[in-house]
């Protein structure tokens, strides 16, 4: 792996005409990105989505986005799909032991919450552990 | 020895020494527990988490032509009006009537008498419907209004259980994800959740309840409050270690304290997933500091205070029989890993250490600049079971 590499959490969204294709393998074969599934369904009008990481090299991964788009797959960074509220949160820390990427977590020592839009796979966890909906999701 | 009216007149007089319980550790270490007791007064504890057992006594003015409210709403979560005409008791855990709890698990518990509570304190409209079966003296039958805290006539959280001396720290060793009051815990003990201000909570830097009684004056909310009583489940005969801190929850009040003082920053109505509502609050007391022991009490430390590990799965908690699987201090349990049994675990606190940083410093400036005396309690929590009947007492205590 070169230090050209990058991670980015994204959602893929198919009109029904493109659900049976295989997009993910499309990612892997030509352009050597590393697909992580978080998420995927298709829903009863059968549009489809697909929430996953994709790990690769820079330029492979900044032409992968844009062939999917020729192909007519809308692409979402996740980054700003995930809010939390500062203001709301009363930084007690439930949610930074069940943040698998721990893109939630504790700063020792002043023990007060933040948060890395970086990090965040859209787990959900986050959601159900915070106790004052400090932390809700476009998605 | 120091007397209270002491200390009151040196707060009085803006000469009280006050520093807060994580600043005594300090102080003492550098110049010794005999000369840091002459010197400090007053040492400041706080702590802000979930506590259930909470609630709010509220009036409402009468109304004309007047009303016997036997049923009351507000924001659709019920409130308990078989007090008197326009008294209610809204109880933190009580859930909106449409709220669809956990008919689909785990719920969301999105509203409920904990929000009420923010809400009012936050100055946020809130709307009062009322039913009544009609008297002579209190014809009107329905009742419903927009209200804010202004408009209550009085207002005042007491609650019968609050600031646990010290509490379970849980995890789950069933093979499902579990959603309790101690948070999501997931499978295989993969996870560890802790509940307690350690080294600044309150009743853990006064273990025997030496000072702490019926009266002690007390940060409640933002406002200031009281101890009112021992609160619901005292256990001071739970186990101790060498410093007399006990080993489960042990100690508890029941606190009393004017709503309308309260700052939202400090009271907050919560959602717990899969459990239900209810509300986190803020409480702050002054430990007067009487003699050397009073002073050695405050300088514990995290590492000196154990507490339980128990399994919250199936097979422990819920069955209502012994699940403890160990100790751990909180020094372990705040660095955000532990390793229990040859295992790696991350923990995770449910209540806020900041926030609890917060109430100490700010009890702290209150008393610093004279407007925070101290209560002398017209008598103390028990410091064991001799105030629960025999035929009361359960088989541990």
């Amino acid at each position: 792996m070169t230090t050209n590499n990058i991670t980015q959490n994204v959602i893929l969204r198919y009109s029904p005409d493109l659900v049976g294709d295989p997009i993910v393998y499309l990612l892997v074969k030509e352009y050597d990105l590393i697909p992580n599934i978080i998420k995927a369904s298709v829903n009863p009008d059968k549009e489809g989505y697909i929430l996953l990481g994709l790990t690769g090299e820079k330029e492979n991964y900044k032409r992968a986005i844009e062939r999917l788009q020729e192909i007519g797959i809308s692409v979402q960074s996740l980054v700003d799909r995930v809010n939390w509220d500062e203001d709301k949160c009363t930084q007690c820390g439930a949610c930074t032991a069940v943040c698998p990427s721990q893109a939630l977590s504790l700063q020792r020592p002043e023990m007060t919450v933040t948060f890395d839009g970086d990090k965040c796979v859209v787990c959900h966890m986050c959601i159900q552990a915070c106790p004052v909906n400090a932390v809700t999701l476009d998605f | 020895m120091k007397s209270y009216e002491e200390i009151n007149a040196k707060i009085r007089a803006g000469k009280a020494v006050v520093v807060t319980a994580e600043e005594v550790i300090h102080i003492a270490k550098d110049i010794g527990i005999k000369e840091a007791a002459q010197k400090i007064d007053v040492v400041t504890t706080g702590t802000f988490g979930i506590m259930c057992s909470s609630g709010a006594f509220l009036n409402f003015w009468h109304t004309k032509p007047k009303i016997k409210m036997q049923r009351v709403w507000l924001d659709n979560v019920p409130a308990y009006g078989g007090l008197a005409a326009v008294d209610c008791y809204l109880g933190a855990t009580e859930l909106d009537i449409n709220d669809p709890a956990n008919t689909h698990h785990p719920g969301n518990f999105r509203h409920g008498g904990g929000h009420v509570i923010e809400d009012l304190i936050a100055g946020r409209e809130v709307k009062l419907r009322a039913e009544a079966y009609g008297t002579d003296c209190y014809p009107r039958r329905t009742y419903e209004q927009t209200i804010t805290i202004n408009d209550l006539r009085q207002a005042f959280i007491f609650s019968p259980r609050n600031c646990y001396q010290n509490y379970n720290v849980a995890t789950n060793c069933s093979d499902q994800t579990i959603y309790t009051y101690m948070g999501v815990l997931k499978p295989h003990m993969a996870n560890i959740h802790y509940s307690s201000a350690g080294q600044l909570s309150p009743l853990l830097n006064d273990p025997y309840y030496r000072s702490i009684g019926i009266g002690t004056h007390i940060f409640l909310g933002g406002g200031e409050g009281f101890v009112a009583w021992p609160g619901t489940q005292h256990a001071p005969s739970d186990p101790r270690n060498e410093r007399g801190i006990p080993l489960g929850g042990a100690g508890t009040l029941a606190v009393i304290g004017d709503m309308k003082q309260m700052d939202a920053r400090f009271i907050r109505g919560v959602s717990v997933t899969g459990y239900g509502v209810s509300l986190m609050v803020g409480i702050g007391v002054p430990i007067p500091i009487l003699d050397e022991d009073m002073l050695y009490y405050t300088t514990v430390e995290d590492k000196d205070i154990q507490a339980p590990l128990c399994d919250y799965g199936p097979d422990g908690y819920p069955t209502g029989e012994p699940c403890t699987l160990g100790y751990l201090n909180y020094a372990e349990l705040k660095s955000g890993e532990v390793e229990f049994e040859g295992k790696k675990i991350r923990t995770a606190p449910l209540s806020s250490y900041s926030k609890a940083q917060e109430i100490a410093g700010t009890l702290k400036q209150w008393i610093s600049d004279g407007k925070f005396e101290l209560g002398q309690p017209s008598r103390l929590i028990p410091g064991d079971s001799s105030f629960i009947r025999k035929e009361d007492r359960h088989d541990n205590e």
